[in-house]
C-alpha cells in the first residue's frame, strides 16, 4: 500500500480541528496535522523524530463520535473527522492528566536546570491547578550513574520515554530501559552500564523535564540569561549546525541548531561537550616573545613587530622558500586564505593544512576540493555503501547516523578496515592489515570488471599484487554494482593512509565501473575549505593551480624549513608523523605559534607566542564534506587579549606591507573567497593514473587512528569528554594470535618501538585487530613520543 | 470707584502689618503644638517590619547559606543591580560562586525579597550607610552574608510579624 502511495503522492484527507478545515496525508496522526497548522497540542512523549509511544496521555483531544478523548499523537486522522483541542472534555482530559503528572514530581524547579525551559513547567500553567489535592508523599527514585556527560534526578522523571527510544531508534545502542510498572516505573540503565553512546547527549534535549541534565553545564546558568547564537562545529567535517548558548561573552552550553540536511535535530557529544576545552586552563592569555633571559609577556604591538622582523630575518636571510605556514585544517576559511595569502605575499607557497596526509602524489590531479561524492542527505537513501578506512561513528558520528537510516531501510553497508568497529547496525567487515587496504579495493575493482567486462587499466594488476578476486570481493562487486543508488566512500582513515591515492584512485575505478558516487570524507571540519582558500601548496584561492607548488605538510617536516608559521594546531599531535614535526620545529630559527592554548613543548621550540580566539570566539566560515558553505558569527569574549585569528592576520599582513590586507570585516574576506569560487564545482576523481606502489615495510603495521575525542586542539581540553571510556582506554591493540606468537599474551604493558621512538603502553588483547596489525593510536600526548601514524613496529614486554 | 476703595484697604493692611498677623498666628498654633521633629542621629523614626534598606543573605540556624542560585531575584530585578554567578558546589548542591548587587542601580523595591523561594535575600532595616569610593558600590555574597549573620535575629523577627499577611 505504502509503495503505491509514494509513487502518487500521499492521498489526503480533509479534517476540522477547532473549526478549521485542513488537507492532512492519509495515515498520519491528528497531531501532525494540528502542529503543521500551529494549533497547539500539549504533549510530553511525542517528537517527531521518535517513534510513537501515546504513553504521557497529554495529548488527549475531543474526537467527535468517539466515546472518550483520544491520543492525537497515536490517532490517525479519517476523512471527515471533527477534533476539538479545547472543548470542556479535551481540557478536563488534559487537566486530569496533568494533576497526575504532577503527583509525583518534586517541586525543585528553583534548583532544576530546566527550571525555564521545562516543558512541564510550562504546561503545568496552562493545565495545571494552583494547589494540589494530593497531600500523600511523593516518590523518590535512586539515581544511577550515567557517566561524566549526562547528570540524572530520576525522581524528577515523568517516563515519556523519550530518552529510551532515542537511545533505541537514532543512537541504537539500548543504554537505558523502562524498569517495573505503573508509580513504580523507573528509567534505568541495564546492569549499571551507563550511557556511552556517541551522540548520548540528545538525551538531554529531548527529556522535557529535568530528569537527564548536562553534567558540565549543570548549575552554571538560566535558561532566560542566556543568549543564543548560531555556530557551526569545528570538531568534524560534517557541519553540524548549533546553537552556542553564552552569558556575559562567557559560552556555557552548546545545543543543536535545526538543519535537516545536514544533522536534523541532533549532535553528536564531541560537538555539544567540545566548547568545555576553550576555557582550559592552558589558554594563551598574552603574546609572549622569547627573550634572552627566557619567555616574558608582552603587548601586541611589540609582539607582531617581532613576528615581522623574524619573518623578515628568515626570507632575507635564506629565501622565502626557507620559511613554512602549517594551519589547523579546522582554522576558519577565512584564516586559512590570509595565511595562504600571506606566505605568497613572502614569496613562498608552502602551506598546507592536510597535517594528518602522508601521500599527496595525486594532488594536482585532485578536484577543487576533497567532496563526499554525494549529499549528506542522500547517504541514507543508497542501497549499498563501501565505507574504505576508517569509523565514521567516532569520526563523524551524524554520517555514521546517516549510514545506520540507510542500513535501516535496507541497504548494506560494507567496510574495509584494519579494525572491526562496533557499529550499531548490521555491517560487512572486512579487516587487513593497513597496507593490504589497497590489494583489497584493488580485488574488488577487478572482480567488477570481470563483471562489466571493462577493461583492467594498466597497474591494477600490480596493486591487486597477483592475487585473483574471492568470493568476498566478488560479491560486494555485485552488490555495489546491482545498488542503483550506492557509493565508495573513503573514510578519514584512509585519507591518511600512505597509499591514499592508490585508494582514491581505486574508489573512483569503482564509481565509474559500478555507476554508483565515490568521494572522500576529509578528517577535518574545513579541510575542503583549505583547499578552496589557497591553504594548500599546489592550489590558490578557487582552485586556480599554483606554477611552481610549495611543499606539501609532509615535505615541510622532513626537509626542515629555517622559519614556520603555525596556526592554531599543536604539531606533535595534530600532524601525521609528530616526532618529525617536534625535530623539524626544533632545528628551526623562527616558530610563530599562533595559538589558542600554549603548551609545554610550544614553549620549547616557539620563538613568538600569539593568542588567537577559539572556538566560539571567532567569526569565519567552514565548507563542509559535502561543499556546504556555512558561516558563523563570533559569539564569545576571547579569554584574556586573544584576538580572532584573520584580524591578528589582517594586521601582520600590513605590517609587512603585503598588498591587499585592508579588510575591516570578517564576511568581507569570505565574500572575497566565494566570489573566486565562483565557478568551482564539487567534483571527484575521475580519471585513471597509476597511482605509485609502495611497500610496506617489514614487521607489524601500525593503526594510527585518531581517537574521537583527541581530534583536535579544542576536544583534547575537553575535561568531560576526556572522561568517557572512549577517549580513558588508551592502550596498543593486538590480535591475540600474535600476542601468542610474540608471546605476549599475559603481558600487561608494552614497548612499542617505531623508528627508533619508542613509548610504554598497557596492552590490551583485542581480536578486532587485524592479524599483524597493531592498534597504537594517534593524537595523544602518550603517542606523540612514536612518530608516523602508519609503519611498521616492533613490540616488547615492557 | 470700586477700585479706588481696593486701593485704600490695601494700604491699610500693608501699613498695619496684617499678613504678618494672619501668619504670626499659624506660628503661634504651631509653636505651642506636640512637636514632630525628630533629633536624628539621636533620635530615630519607628520602622515597619517591611522596611526596606541594605540588602543580606541570610543563613539557616545550622550554618549553611540559604541561596541556591537560582537566580529568580536576578531575573525579576528591574534595575539590573543584581549579578550571579554559580556551580555545583563539591557536595553536588547548587550555589553561587558571585552574588554582586550594584548599590546605585538598586531601587530598592524589594521585588527580589519577593521573588526568593527559601527567603534567602532579604532587605534590612539598615538605611544608613555610605561609601567613600566608587567600587565599594557593589556589595558582595560576603559582605551581604555578614550583613545577614550580624542582623539575623531582627531579620527573622520581622520576617515572623510579616507572616500573618503573605
Amino acid at each position: 500500500m505504502s509503495e503505491k502511495a509514494e509513487a502518487t503522492g500521499p492521498a489526503l484527507v480533509t479534517i476540522e480541528v477547532d473549526g478549521v478545515e485542513m488537507q492532512a496525508p492519509k495515515g498520519s496522526m491528528i497531531i501532525e496535522a494540528t502542529d503543521r497548522h500551529g494549533i497547539d497540542v500539549p504533549r510530553f512523549c511525542y517528537h517527531r523524530k521518535l517513534s510513537i509511544a501515546a504513553n504521557c496521555r497529554m495529548c488527549l483531544v475531543d474526537v467527535e463520535k468517539a466515546p472518550k478523548p483520544l491520543p492525537a499523537c497515536s490517532t490517525p486522522v479519517t476523512d471527515g473527522m471533527k477534533v476539538s483541542t479545547r472543548s470542556e472534555r479535551a481540557l478536563k482530559a488534559q487537566k486530569g492528566v496533568m494533576e497526575f503528572l504532577l503527583i509525583n514530581h518534586p517541586l525543585d524547579c528553583p534548583i532544576c536546570d530546566q527550571g525555564g525551559e521545562c516543558e512541564l513547567q510550562d504546561l503545568a500553567l496552562g493545565y495545571g491547578r494552583g494547589v494540589s489535592r494530593f497531600s500523600e508523599r511523593k516518590r523518590v527514585v535512586k539515581d544511577e550513574n550515567l557517566g561524566p556527560l549526562i547528570a540524572s534526578e530520576m525522581t524528577r522523571c515523568i517516563h515519556c520515554t523519550r530518552c529510551v527510544r532515542f537511545l533505541e531508534e537514532v543512537a541504537g545502542t539500548r543504554e537505558l530501559g523502562g524498569m517495573y510498572r505503573g508509580e513504580h516505573l523507573e528509567i534505568s540503565t541495564y546492569v549499571g552500564h551507563g550511557v556511552h553512546s556517541e551522540m548520548s547527549g540528545n538525551i538531554i534535549d529531548l527529556c522535557p523535564v529535568g530528569a537527564l541534565t548536562s553534567r558540565p553545564y549543570r548549575f552554571t546558568a538560566r535558561a532566560w540569561e542566556m543568549l543564543s547564537h548560531p555556530s557551526v562545529s569545528p570538531h568534524d567535517s560534517v557541519g553540524s549546525n548549533l546553537e552556542i548558548h553564552h552569558v556575559r561573552g562567557s559560552i556555557k552550553r552548546v545545543v543543536p541548531g535545526e538543519n535537516d540536511s545536514v544533522n536534523e535535530c541532533w549532535l553528536a557529544d564531541r560537538d555539544r561537550f567540545g566548547y568545555q576545552g576553550v576555557y582550559s586552563d592552558d589558554r594563551l592569555a598574552r603574546p609572549m616573545i622569547r627573550g634572552e633571559s627566557g619567555w616574558e609577556e608582552t603587548d601586541w604591538e611589540l609582539a607582531l613587530e617581532e613576528v615581522v622582523r623574524q619573518l623578515r630575518g628568515v626570507v632575507d636571510g635564506h629565501g622565502a622558500d626557507a620559511l613554512g605556514a602549517l594551519v589547523a585544517g579546522n582554522a576558519t576559511l577565512e584564516e586559512q586564505y590570509l595565511l595562504g595569502r600571506l606566505a605568497r605575499g613572502l614569496g613562498t607557497a608552502n602551506i598546507d593544512s592536510r597535517l594528518r596526509q602522508a601521500d599527496f602524489s595525486d594532488q594536482d590531479r585532485r578536484p577543487p576540493f576533497p567532496w563526499l561524492g554525494l549529499a549528506l542527505e542522500d547517504l541514507e537513501r543508497q542501497k549499498a555503501v563501501l565505507f574504505v578506512g576508517g569509523n565514521p561513528r567516532a569520526d563523524q558520528p551524524i554520517i555514521n547516523h546517516r549510514l545506520r537510516k540507510a542500513v535501516k531501510a535496507g541497504a548494506r553497508v560494507s567496510y574495509i578496515n584494519p579494525q572491526r568497529h562496533e557499529f550499531n547496525y548490521r555491517t560487512d567487515q572486512h579487516v587487513v592489515v593497513p597496507s593490504a587496504m589497497v590489494r583489497e579495493l584493488a580485488l574488488i575493482a577487478a572482480a567488477l570488471l570481470d563483471l562489466t567486462g571493462g577493461e583492467a587499466p594498466g597497474g591494477l594488476d600490480t596493486l591487486r599484487d597477483g592475487a585473483k578476486p574471492g568470493e568476498t570481493h566478488k560479491a560486494l562487486a555485485k552488490e555495489l554494482r546491482d545498488a542503483g543508488r550506492g557509493a565508495v566512500l573513503l573514510g578519514s582513515l584512509a585519507e591518511c593512509h600512505p597509499q591514499a591515492s592508490a585508494l582514491r584512485a581505486l574508489a573512483a575505478l569503482i564509481g565509474k565501473h559500478a555507476d554508483v558516487a565515490h568521494g572522500v570524507i576529509p578528517e577535518a571540519a574545513n579541510l575542503a575549505g583549505a583547499w578552496l582558500a589557497g591553504a594548500v601548496p599546489h592550489r590558490q584561492a578557487g582552485g586556480i593551480p599554483e606554477k611552481i607548488p610549495g611543499l606539501d605538510a609532509r615535505d615541510m617536516l622532513e626537509q626542515p624549513r629555517k622559519g614556520y608559521l603555525l596556526l592554531g594546531l599543536e604539531p606533535e599531535l595534530d600532524c601525521a608523523d609528530g616526532a618529525a614535526a617536534m625535530a623539524a620545529l626544533r632545528q628551526a630559527e623562527t616558530v610563530i605559534c599562533m595559538t589558542p592554548f600554549v603548551t609545554g613543548s610550544m614553549l620549547d621550540y616557539a620563538t613568538v607566542l600569539l593568542p588567537v580566539a577559539a572556538f566560539g570566539e571567532t567569526s569565519g566560515t567552514f565548507v563542509s564534506a559535502e561543499g556546504r558553505w556555512q558561516a558563523f558569527p563570533g559569539v564569545a569574549q576571547p579569554v584574556g587579549e586573544a584576538r580572532p585569528g584573520w584580524r591578528l592576520l589582517r594586521v601582520l599582513g600590513n605590517l609587512l606591507e603585503l598588498d591587499g590586507f585592508d579588510y575591516n570585516a570578517c564576511d568581507e574576506i569570505g565574500a572575497e573567497v566565494e566570489r573566486l569560487c565562483e565557478s568551482v564545482q564539487p567534483a571527484a576523481v575521475s580519471e585513471w593514473r597509476v597511482p605509485p606502489v609502495v611497500r610496506p615495510e617489514k614487521g607489524m603495521q601500525r593503526i594510527g587512528a585518531v581517537p574521537m575525542y583527541a581530534v583536535d586542539s579544542v576536544v583534547r581540553r575537553a575535561a568531560a569528554l576526556q572522561q568517557t571510556p572512549q577517549a580513558t582506554d588508551i592502550s596498543v591493540g593486538l590480535h591475540p594470535s600474535d600476542a601468542a606468537a610474540l608471546n605476549l599474551a599475559d603481558a600487561e604493558w608494552v614497548e612499542v618501538r617505531l623508528r627508533g621512538n619508542s613509548v610504554r603502553l598497557p596492552l590490551r588483547i583485542d581480536d578486532s585487530v587485524a592479524k599483524g596489525a597493531v592498534s597504537v593510536p594517534s593524537g595523544l600526548r602518550e603517542t606523540a613520543a612514536l612518530g608516523p601514524m602508519f609503519g611498521a613496529l616492533s613490540l616488547k614486554r615492557a | 470707584m470700586g477700585s479706588a476703595m481696593n486701593a485704600i484697604r490695601d494700604f491699610l493692611r500693608t501699613f498695619l502689618l496684617w499678613e504678618l498677623l494672619l501668619g504670626l498666628r499659624l506660628t503661634g498654633k504651631h509653636l505651642f503644638r506636640r512637636k514632630v521633629t525628630i533629633q536624628y542621629p539621636e533620635e530615630k523614626a519607628p520602622q515597619s517590619p517591611r522596611f526596606r534598606g541594605l540588602h543580606a543573605l541570610r543563613r539557616y540556624p545550622n550554618g549553611e547559606e540559604r541561596c541556591i542560585a537560582c537566580k529568580l531575584c536576578e531575573a525579576v530585578c528591574p534595575a539590573l543591580a543584581i549579578t550571579i554567578e554559580s556551580e555545583q558546589r563539591e557536595d553536588g548542591t547548587r550555589r553561587t560562586t558571585r552574588y554582586d548587587i550594584d548599590l546605585f542601580k538598586c531601587i530598592y523595591c524589594g521585588f527580589c525579597e519577593e521573588s526568593c523561594p527559601v527567603d534567602s535575600i532579604v532587605e534590612t532595616r539598615i538605611h544608613e550607610y555610605h561609601m567613600e569610593d566608587r567600587s565599594e558600590r557593589i556589595i558582595t555574597k560576603q559582605q551581604l552574608l555578614a550583613v545577614g549573620d550580624k542582623h539575623e535575629q531582627q531579620l527573622a523577627a520581622d520576617r515572623a510579624a510579616d507572616a500573618p499577611y503573605r
